[in-house]
């Protein structure tokens, strides 16, 4: 959508002058065909989103039909608490979404700002409890089939005993808070109030990363602490007796998946070395589950990534009063973008972590 | 379209907020469904958790779409064009599901050709 940003005159009422409006493409005839427009175009948009998608969910469904048994182990491996809370996190960010295009309807810019804000920071704790995530099953080397190699227990720590891969991870962010607050302070100096503002609401949206990493890590020291030896029962129990009957039962899949190309003495270095009924005997094939899980999550908080750059637009234009009663079409394409990245999650959530 | 275009009081027509009790009970009822399919995946329901997690989860998802995502209010075009990329989502799946145990016996004899560095090929 072409839009003459004319930020001089950003501040007055407009009356209903809709040929003339502020943001009315002149190749329109009026909002309300600039709006139309704009929404046949996101729905387009989506409906590409979703075939996107639907590839890996053929991956999905082709896999889990030839191998339902990797499935049912693997997902041992997933914490449903986790999930599910950042499942309510993101229906949360997709409430205050709504809310945000219901204020820009209405004109409300003020509350459509704070809604904006309050849905990114859902949106990066959802990164940072994911980040917990992922660092947790890296550490027990949970990677995708080509690296995967299951161990449990060992893993050197950095500071404040967080995994390693935890802090590489929040790199990004860290240097992403600096900037913004640093960024925020430079223009409160040379009294830019107005971008300043704007870059607090960043330095606030990033904090929302650390806040589902503490949340996340807070809530796995927990479980590892308190119930050690009952989750070490509960969950590592009946997954060796899966990880055994895969052995078994599915050999001839198994080293249909392991034959191509490098793999092969490798395997057979892990079945030979590792001790009957150790807690090592999963075997690698389960690694094709987390393949496909981290190209789902992984193309899906890329989604949420992307997501957050366009909040962070209309957050500012909701900052410098743009949205009328006529014009609020950016709030609500970009909300509708939003709740389709949240849809996906609906799905992946019990595919990937409520497998029975 | 409409060159009508409403002498724009406080609403326009293309221009329908939504009430706010509605998002909130909208919102709850996702919280609700979603807990739901967590108590529902750790009862034993053998054959029947699939179905039971994806009828969840579709509830779910119509629920997203006609009130966060305003369909129930949207054009029956923009429906119709979004509904058509579910249509072609299942062909694709089906269509691919129809095919997957027609290769099932190379897949099973794989094993013992795989000393041929030819037979790789196939995959």
């Amino acid at each position: 959508m072409a839009i003459a940003e004319t930020h001089d005159t950003h501040g007055e009422h407009h009356d209903d002058h809709h040929d003339h409006g502020e943001f009315i493409a002149h190749h329109f005839e009026s909002p309300e065909q600039q709006f139309d427009s704009g929404k046949l175009g996101i729905w387009i948009f989506l409906v590409t989103e979703v075939l996107f998608f639907s590839g890996l969910f053929v991956l999905y469904t082709l896999y889990r039909n030839y191998h339902p048994e990797i499935f049912q182990v693997a997902h041992h491996y997933l914490d449903k608490n986790l999930g599910c809370l950042n499942t309510i996190v993101l229906l949360f960010s997709s409430l205050t979404m709504a809310l945000a295009v219901r204020s820009a309807q209405t004109g409300k810019n003020k509350n459509c700002e704070t809604y904006l804000l309050i849905t990114m920071v859902c949106a990066t704790i959802f990164l940072g409890v994911k980040a917990v995530e992922y660092s947790h099953k890296w550490d027990l080397g949970i990677w995708p089939r080509s690296m995967f190699h299951y161990h449990e227990g060992v893993h050197e720590t950095g500071i404040f005993g967080l995994s390693n891969y935890l802090i590489k991870l929040s790199v990004i962010p860290t240097l992403l808070l600096v900037g913004f607050a640093g960024y925020a302070a430079f223009q409160y100096l040379t009294d830019k109030a107005n971008n300043a503002r704007f870059y607090i609401g960043m330095t606030i949206m990033v904090l929302g990363y650390f806040a589902g990493v503490v949340g996340g890590v807070v809530y796995q020291n927990a479980i590892a602490g308190d119930s050690h030896a009952h989750a070490a029962l509960q969950t590592a129990a009946p997954l060796m007796l899966h990880a055994a009957t895969i052995d078994k039962s599915s050999a001839g899949h198994d080293d249909h998946v392991h034959a191509d190309g490098e793999g092969d003495s490798h395997d057979d270095h892990d079945h030979a070395d590792v001790p009957a009924g150790s807690q090592e005997s999963v075997p690698d094939s389960v690694g094709i589950f987390f393949s496909i899980y981290y190209c789902m999550t992984g193309l899906h908080a890329i989604h949420i990534i992307g997501g957050i750059v366009a909040l962070a637009w209309i957050y500012r234009r909701s900052q410098l009063g743009h949205w009328r009663e006529d014009y609020f079409g950016p709030v609500d394409y970009v909300g509708l973008y939003w709740h389709l990245v949240d849809l996906i999650w609906i799905y992946l959530f019990p595919l990937l972590y409520l497998i029975d | 379209m409409a060159d009508h275009s409403h002498d724009s009081h406080d609403h326009p027509s293309f221009n329908h907020p939504a009430p706010i009790p509605m998002l909130f009970g909208v919102f709850i009822a996702l919280v609700g469904l979603t807990v739901a399919t967590v108590v529902t995946s750790n009862i034993e329901l053998a054959q029947f958790a699939f179905p039971v997690a994806m009828a969840i989860a579709t509830l779910k998802a119509f629920l997203v779409g006609a009130f966060f995502m305003h369909m129930w209010w949207d054009k029956g075009f923009n429906i119709l064009v979004f509904l058509s990329s579910l249509l072609f989502v299942t062909l694709f799946i089906g269509m691919t599901m129809l095919d997957t145990g027609s290769n099932l016996e190379q897949v099973e004899s794989f094993p013992t050709t795989e000393t041929s560095s030819l037979s790789t090929t196939e995959y």
